[in-house]
């Protein structure tokens, strides 16, 4: 049998190929300058009629060694970086963390139409929201707003149970199980949070405005809110991106090159559960960016976890933030929530998905 | 020397006695074919050889107990590749090799240049160097045979675990399959374990057979001892006939008109 006691160096020609097809550097170079665009025209476009060009110097200004008079006010530097800066970085990092939550899931499940709500974590935030609204402790004012953690905590809450309720019922055989159990508590949850919010119907406009996603409360306390959560979770998972390749050819296969299907599936599940519910809480609900991104980024590189993961963190953070900048543009001043306009991209986007279904359906 | 050894082995699902305290010993660099009609429980007797399947008794391999054994410790020393592998869409010959390499990376880590070169070689090995950026679902069965089979080799382990490594094949591939096999296990002294139900090409290739039949082993020995012509029309419920052509042994069903 072949050994490895004393292996030569990598010089073959082809085996350079193999590592370089790794890299996916052109993906990687795009998904940055996406970002970089997304973000910029986050920055630049906004109903305060700030002079871009003296906001582009009022961003230079901030970057060390450079030192130029942008000439705006105090009231137009706060704009700048206490309106539109928490924003768009708070669009990014859900963008990135449903984005990166929804590919992992796909993975772990080897389930193209998996989503970060698939194990209840909507139904748990929107109930947990709800009774936050309902009960007037989540109102946005102030420092004893409910609604981020309630939804937090009945997301978390949620899948515990879908875990706990599937694994109970036969999960570690097949993880079938464990998306009908995600089935029946999200079911569950959603007909509480429909009675309570039948029950009260002078709060229903609040809910909805929740449950439809919105960034326009964005602020720095809930980016740093959202931010270690959604380092973590993105940490965790990319950590796993190598195994997450090796645990799409099946349970059996993967145990026979020696992972252990069931504790990866735990722990990624854990990780993007975990960055899914920090990120509902902050921003609502927010749908299809889970199955847009990853599902884009396969037509455009393949279907290798290794890259796809990384890439949908930055494109999952480009696209939130452009159709942020879409939900405040296109009827203002008045806002359009985000998940209407991730909604109506999807529909289209799943026909492009199914007619190239043979490539992309990982 | 016996390199994998299974002692008083029984599997039960409900009231059903899959197998029932089955012992093997497979020599180093020896090609056993466990054969037997449907349901005798030859895939199952090799999940669990492989570690893949609990059950009653004990399997050892190298003389090291495979129930204490990490599942990274035990895909070191076997390799295993089922009667339908998964073939995930989209992934990339060279990719889906690479995937041999796990067992031997550190916990998630990612392969290094000996990995890459190794892999490069297996590709080669296999035919599959020209293939390596092509996706599986577009392969035919006989490459597609080839990159699972290059991947069980990738994982470079002593011993390969096959469970009906011809099926769908046609009659050419199926022989060129089993001559890749022979190659790879005399350039490797790799030892091969497989299930088959073709009984002549098993007897063609293995340097022994063991025949089950409801959980049991029924026969056990080098192929002309364990190919009895009223043996098989028993066990198999048909009318066999077992040829010697040149040295060659070739089991044919007759038709009973």
């Amino acid at each position: 049998m072949r050994t490895e006691s004393s292996p030569p160096r990598c010089t073959h020609p082809r085996a350079a190929s193999l590592r370089s097809e790794k890299l996916g550097a052109p993906g990687l170079l795009l998904g940055f300058v996406a970002i970089l665009v997304a973000a910029s025209a986050g920055l630049l476009i906004g109903p305060a009629g700030i002079d871009k060009t003296a906001a582009i110097m009022e961003l230079l200004d901030q970057i060390p060694f450079i030192s130029v008079d942008s000439g705006l006010s105090q009231i137009q530097k706060n704009i700048i970086w206490e309106v539109r800066m928490p924003r768009v970085v708070l669009g990014a990092l859900v963008g990135a963390t449903l984005a990166i939550s929804g590919a992992s899931y796909q993975a772990v499940f080897r389930n193209p139409l998996a989503d970060p709500y698939l194990l209840g974590a909507a139904a748990g935030a929107g109930l947990g929201a709800t009774v936050a609204i309902v009960t007037g402790s989540g109102d946005g004012i102030g420092t004893f707003d409910l609604v981020p953690l309630l939804a937090f905590l009945g997301a978390l809450t949620a899948v515990a149970l879908t875990y706990t309720l599937g694994y109970s019922s036969g999960a570690q055989r097949s993880p079938a199980a464990l998306l009908l159990a995600g089935v029946a508590v999200a079911s569950f949850l959603t007909a509480i949070q429909t009675f309570i919010q039948q029950q009260n119907v002078d709060t229903i406009r609040q809910v909805y405005s929740w449950i439809l996603g919105r960034l326009n409360t964005a602020s720095w306390d809930e980016v740093s809110l959202l931010a270690p959560y959604a380092l973590v979770s993105t940490f965790l998972i990319l950590m796993y991106r190598r195994t997450l390749d090796v645990m799409r050819l099946g349970d059996v296969e993967a145990s026979s090159v020696g992972i252990r299907p069931q504790l990866v599936r735990l722990v990624v599940i854990c990780a993007a559960s975990l960055g899914t519910a920090a990120a509902v809480a902050v921003s609502g609900l927010i749908a299809f960016v889970g199955l847009i991104v990853p599902h884009t980024v396969r037509l455009l590189v393949g279907t290798s976890n290794r890259i796809v993961l990384p890439l949908s963190i930055l494109f999952g953070a480009a696209f939130l933030v452009m159709v942020d900048l879409l939900g405040r543009s296109l009827a203002s001043p008045a806002e359009i929530p985000l998940g209407v306009i991730t909604a109506f991209c999807g529909a289209p986007f799943f026909v492009v998905v199914l007619r190239s279904s043979k490539r992309t359906l990982g | 020397m016996n390199l994998c050894v299974a002692k008083e082995v029984s599997v039960r699902v409900g009231a059903k006695l899959i197998l029932d305290n089955v012992s093997v010993s497979i020599a180093a660099g020896e090609w056993v074919s466990v054969v037997g009609p449907n349901g005798a429980g030859k895939t199952t007797l090799l999940s669990v050889m492989a570690g893949l399947r609990t059950a009653s008794g004990r399997i050892s391999i190298d003389d090291r107990d495979l129930k204490e054994l990490s599942p990274r410790e035990r895909a070191r020393l076997l390799a295993y590749v089922p009667q339908h592998p998964e073939i995930p869409p989209g992934m990339k010959v060279s990719s889906y090799v690479l995937l041999g390499r796990t067992p031997h990376l550190s916990f998630l880590g990612m392969e290094g240049p000996d990995d890459f070169r190794l892999v490069q070689q297996v590709l080669e090995q296999f035919d599959l160097a020209t293939l390596g950026q092509r996706t599986l679902e577009s392969l035919s069965g006989g490459e597609l045979q080839r990159c699972h089979l290059a991947r069980a080799i990738a994982q470079a382990t002593p011993i390969i675990f096959l469970d009906e490594p011809t099926t769908a094949l046609d009659l050419g591939h199926q022989q060129q399959a089993l001559d890749r096999i022979r190659r790879l296990r005399e350039e490797h002294q790799v030892t091969v374990v497989m299930t088959m139900h073709d009984l002549t090409l098993a007897g063609q290739y293995s340097d022994r057979v063991i025949l089950m039949s409801e959980g049991e082993i029924a026969a056990d020995g080098v192929p002309s001892e364990v190919f009895d012509p009223d043996r098989l029309s028993d066990l198999y419920g048909a009318h066999v006939k077992v040829l010697n052509i040149d040295g060659h042994l070739a089991v044919i069903p007759m038709a009973e008109y």
